[in-house]
Order: structure tokens, then sequence, then C-alpha cells
């Protein structure tokens, strides 16, 4: 049973042919299969959020979702945040604000920043908080993480809108 | 933590959603949000044969309202209601609601239909369904049948589903002019699951309540109705000594249960608190 179905994924406008077993997760196949470890894996039952990545602009857990159920999708990870040598704001502001210590964390962070934000450019401090409290941290204690999106927020918006 | 082996199906239409469901019965699942799904199957807690994925359905993908009410379609995520939905106090309501289930990219992929299938006391949409006298319509190859929300669940993660029926569509009574809603959750963490919570409803003529909804969750093995408390509140004012004596009295009727995050005593307390908040946003 359960043999392995080809599909294309579509990974940061790239393209990926994988040949996967269903029972894998999003997580897993990006990782294995498209070889993009910046997506991480921390518990495994959507409560850490380290494996945050977006789907069709739409941060989500890709722990819990089916590598085969991403077919036909946009997903977007950590690889694709930087343009070239030029970080995003969100890199940047967690660099310059010491958003992170050993940064395990940090890339499910940016992909839940960077995904609500395009959503909604124009949250205010609170509901950034509030947002923010989707994802474990266990060494910055959380201070800065909210400052440095606080403040990426503040770039972004002030940034002429495409 | 990784899945045992299972087949996979995305079908592309309800009709055959459904011839699936009659040919595979006990040893498939339905995966809506899979935000409750996958978990248990990660932990392989849940082992599917086959799992048949309904997020392709785009014809159960909608919110209608009318002068009835709302009527929910199974592919209506937790976010669609991040803005009201409707206009007036139940939209408002379900709004204020819906921040309190899980987190933000949780509520991008889980369902109301899926949380009411799933049926966990701590389910907030369950507390909704529950006290607002929902209606269930459920769908098979036998045909299509409406469940009343009380014949609905039957405990923790059981309800009257059959193997071989999806869960199309929930039906939620419309709160028209007068109603004012109240709703309070206690949990440890933002986005835990509820330790405690209530919801109040109650619709005033002339400063006196001539309709009242009151139901508490996360304390027993489903959410439940104070039917008798909800009776005691019509024809008074709701004034706060009266939330006060109702609230009192939630406490002495339930007998909650006790586990890893809370005792039954604690979880007593609680039911007593959220009663008392909730009907004093209600009656503000
Ligand atoms: C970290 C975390 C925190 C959470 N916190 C909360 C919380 O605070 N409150 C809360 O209520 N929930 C919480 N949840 C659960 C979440 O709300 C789920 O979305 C919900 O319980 C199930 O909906 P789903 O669409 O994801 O269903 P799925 O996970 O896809 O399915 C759940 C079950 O229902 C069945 N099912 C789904 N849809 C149908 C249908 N239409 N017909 C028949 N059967 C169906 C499935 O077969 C399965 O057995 C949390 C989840 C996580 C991961
Ligand atoms: S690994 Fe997905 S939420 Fe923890
Ligand atoms: S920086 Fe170490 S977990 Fe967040």
């Amino acid at each position: 049973m359960a043999s392995k179905i080809n599909i294309d994924l579509a990974v940061n406008g790239t393209s990926h042919a994988v040949s996967i077993e269903p029972r894998r997760t999003l997580a897993d196949v990006l990782r294995d299969d498209c070889g993009l470890t910046g997506t991480h894996i921390g518990c495994e039952h959507g409560v850490c959020g380290a494996c945050t990545v977006l789907v069709d602009d739409k941060p989500v857990r890709s722990c819990l979702m089916f590598g085969v159920q991403a077919e036909g999708k946009a997903i977007r990870t950590v690889e694709g945040l930087a343009n070239g040598d030029t970080l995003h704001p969100l890199q940047q502001a967690f660099w310059e604000n010491h958003g992170l210590q050993c940064g395990f964390c940090t890339p499910g962070f940016l992909m839940l920043s960077a995904g609500v934000l395009e959503q909604n450019p124009d949250m205010s401090d609170d509901e950034i908080r509030d947002v923010l409290s989707s994802n474990l941290c266990r060494c910055t204690g959380y201070q800065n993480i909210v400052k440095a999106v606080q403040i990426a927020a503040r770039e972004l918006r002030a940034r002429p809108r495409v | 933590m990784k899945p045992a082996p299972f087949d996979y199906v995305r079908p592309a239409s309800l009709s055959e959603v459904l011839a699936l469901l009659a040919k595979h019965k006990d040893d498939c699942k339905i995966l809506a949000g899979g935000q409750s799904l996958v978990p248990a199957m990660n932990f392989r807690l849940a082992r599917p044969a086959v799992l048949i994925d309904i997020n392709d359905i785009r014809e159960l993908d909608y919110i209608r309202s009318d002068d009835s009410g709302l009527t929910i379609g199974a592919l209506t995520r937790h976010a669609a209601f991040h803005r009201s939905v409707v206009a007036g106090p139940l939209g408002a309501m379900l709004s204020k609601v819906a921040s309190n289930i899980a987190h933000y990219p949780i509520r991008q992929r889980g369902t109301f239909a899926g949380s009411l299938a799933h049926a966990d006391p701590a389910s907030e949409w369950c507390l909704v369904a529950t006290t607002l006298d929902a209606a269930i319509v459920a769908k098979s190859t036998r045909g299509e049948r409406t469940i009343a929300i009380g014949d609905f669940f039957n405990g923790t993660f059981s309800t009257d589903l059959e193997a071989d029926e999806l869960l199309t569509e929930i039906r939620l009574p419309a709160l028209g002019q007068g109603w004012r809603t109240g709703f309070y959750e206690f949990s440890r963490r933002a986005g835990d699951f509820a330790l405690g919570m209530a919801l109040a409803a109650l619709r005033f003529e002339a400063g006196i309540v001539r309709e009242a909804r009151l139901g508490v969750g996360g304390v027993s093995d489903r959410a439940i109705r104070l039917r008798k408390l909800e009776a005691r509140l019509v024809g008074g004012a709701a004034s706060p000594q009266m939330i006060d004596t109702i609230a009192h009295e939630a406490w002495a009727s339930v007998s909650p249960i006790g586990d890893i995050h809370a005792t039954p005593e604690y979880r007593r307390d609680l039911v007593a608190t959220a009663v008392r908040r909730a009907l004093a946003e209600a009656a503000a």
C-alpha cells in the first residue's frame, strides 16, 4: 500500500519534482527531498511553530500538512526571504536587535511575521505581540523578537507599496 | 513522531467524497484542516488506512447569512471569523471567540466543522454550537439528515456522525434586535485550550431579559448548556447581584473533570468566574 506519488512542488519560485509517500509531512519533504533545511522541526504537533512556512501567502505549520497537499500551491520558506545578499527587513531587524540566540526558532518566527505583515501591514504593536505568541523560543525571552518585528513592521510600512 | 503509511485521495467533488466514505467507512478519515488529525497521526494515536482530503471541495467553503441565521460550510476556516462575518452581535461574538482558538497559523487551516467533528470538550466552537442550539447537517450516499446539537456529542472525541457521513454544514440561529453576548475563557498561555470558559447571550427588551442562553466548556466531556440558569435569568434585569447568584449556582451545578492541567475544584471555581464575566459582558 501507499506507494509514492510524483508531484511538483513550487518552493520560493523554483519547481521541485519529488517522489514522496503521502505520509511525509511538508516539513520533511522540504528538508529531505528539496534539501531546504532552513525550515526547522521541533515538536511535530503544531505547538512550537519552528516549521512555519507560507503556503499561498498564509503562514501555516508545515508539520501539520502533508507534502502531497502542497501540490499546486506557492510555498515560501526562509531560504527565499532575502533578496540575494540583501537581507529582508525582518532578518535585518532580528540581527540588529538580537532577536535570536541559538537561532533554532528563527526561521519560524521570520516566516510567521513575514506572512502576517504582508496580510496586515498596519498591525498595532499589541496585535504583533499577540501573533508572535503562536511560536516558541527557548532562548531569547521574546522581548527582542517582539521588538525586531515591530521595528521591521515600521520599516516595511514606510516603504512605497507596490 | 511520523505517521503510519496510508493511501491518500483528494477528490474534486462532494459526491466523490461520499462514495469514498461509503466504500472505506471505518478504515478512512476525512482530512479537513488537519490541525487535530495530523498531530494525532504524527503520534500514531490515529492510523487511518485511507485519508480523504476535502480541501479541494470548494462547494463546501461558504458562509451564508439570512434572517434565520448563519450557515457555515464544512471548509470554513477559523480565520474566516477574524473579521465579523455578519453584522450585529453574532458576528462580533464569533470574531472574539475565534481569536481564542489556538494561534494565527493554526486558524488559517483549522475548520469550524472539523472542530465539531473532533468534539474536543475544550473546543470554543463546540461551546458556541451547544449554547446557541446549532443544527448539524450530515450527508452520506444514503441521504442527508439534520442533527440537533443536543444529540450530536456523545462525549470526548465522540459524535453521532456515522462512519460514512460527512458533516457538510452548521446552522447557527440569528441573534437579532436586543441580543447581547459575552464570552470569557481562561487558559494558562495565549492560544492554549481552555481550562474553563463560558458563553452568554441575552435578549433584552426595555432592560429586561426576555431570552437567555448560557453555556460552559472545558469542564466535562462536552460543552454544557445551563438551561435551568437560563430560565432564572429570564424576566430579570441581569443585575450584578443576580449574576453573582447565577455564577454560584453554575459552580454548584457542574462536576468538572480533573487532569494534569487542573484539579476538579480549580475548574469549578473557573466555571463560576467565567460565567460571572461572560454574563457581566452581556449585561454591560
Ligand atoms: C497547537 C494547537 C492548539 C490548538 N488549540 C485549540 C484551541 O484552543 N481550541 C480549539 O478548539 N482547537 C484548538 N486546536 C485544534 C484546531 O482548532 C483544529 O483545527 C480543530 O480541532 C479540528 O479542525 P480541523 O479542520 O483541523 O480538522 P482535522 O484535524 O482535519 O480533523 C479532525 C477530526 O474531525 C474529522 N473531520 C473533519 N472534518 C470533518 C467533516 N466535515 N465531516 C466529518 N468528519 C470530519 C476528521 O476525520 C478528524 O477525525 C489546536 C490545535 C493545535 C495544533
Ligand atoms: S514542528 Fe511544527 S509546530 Fe513544532
Ligand atoms: S533563539 Fe534559541 S529557540 Fe529561539
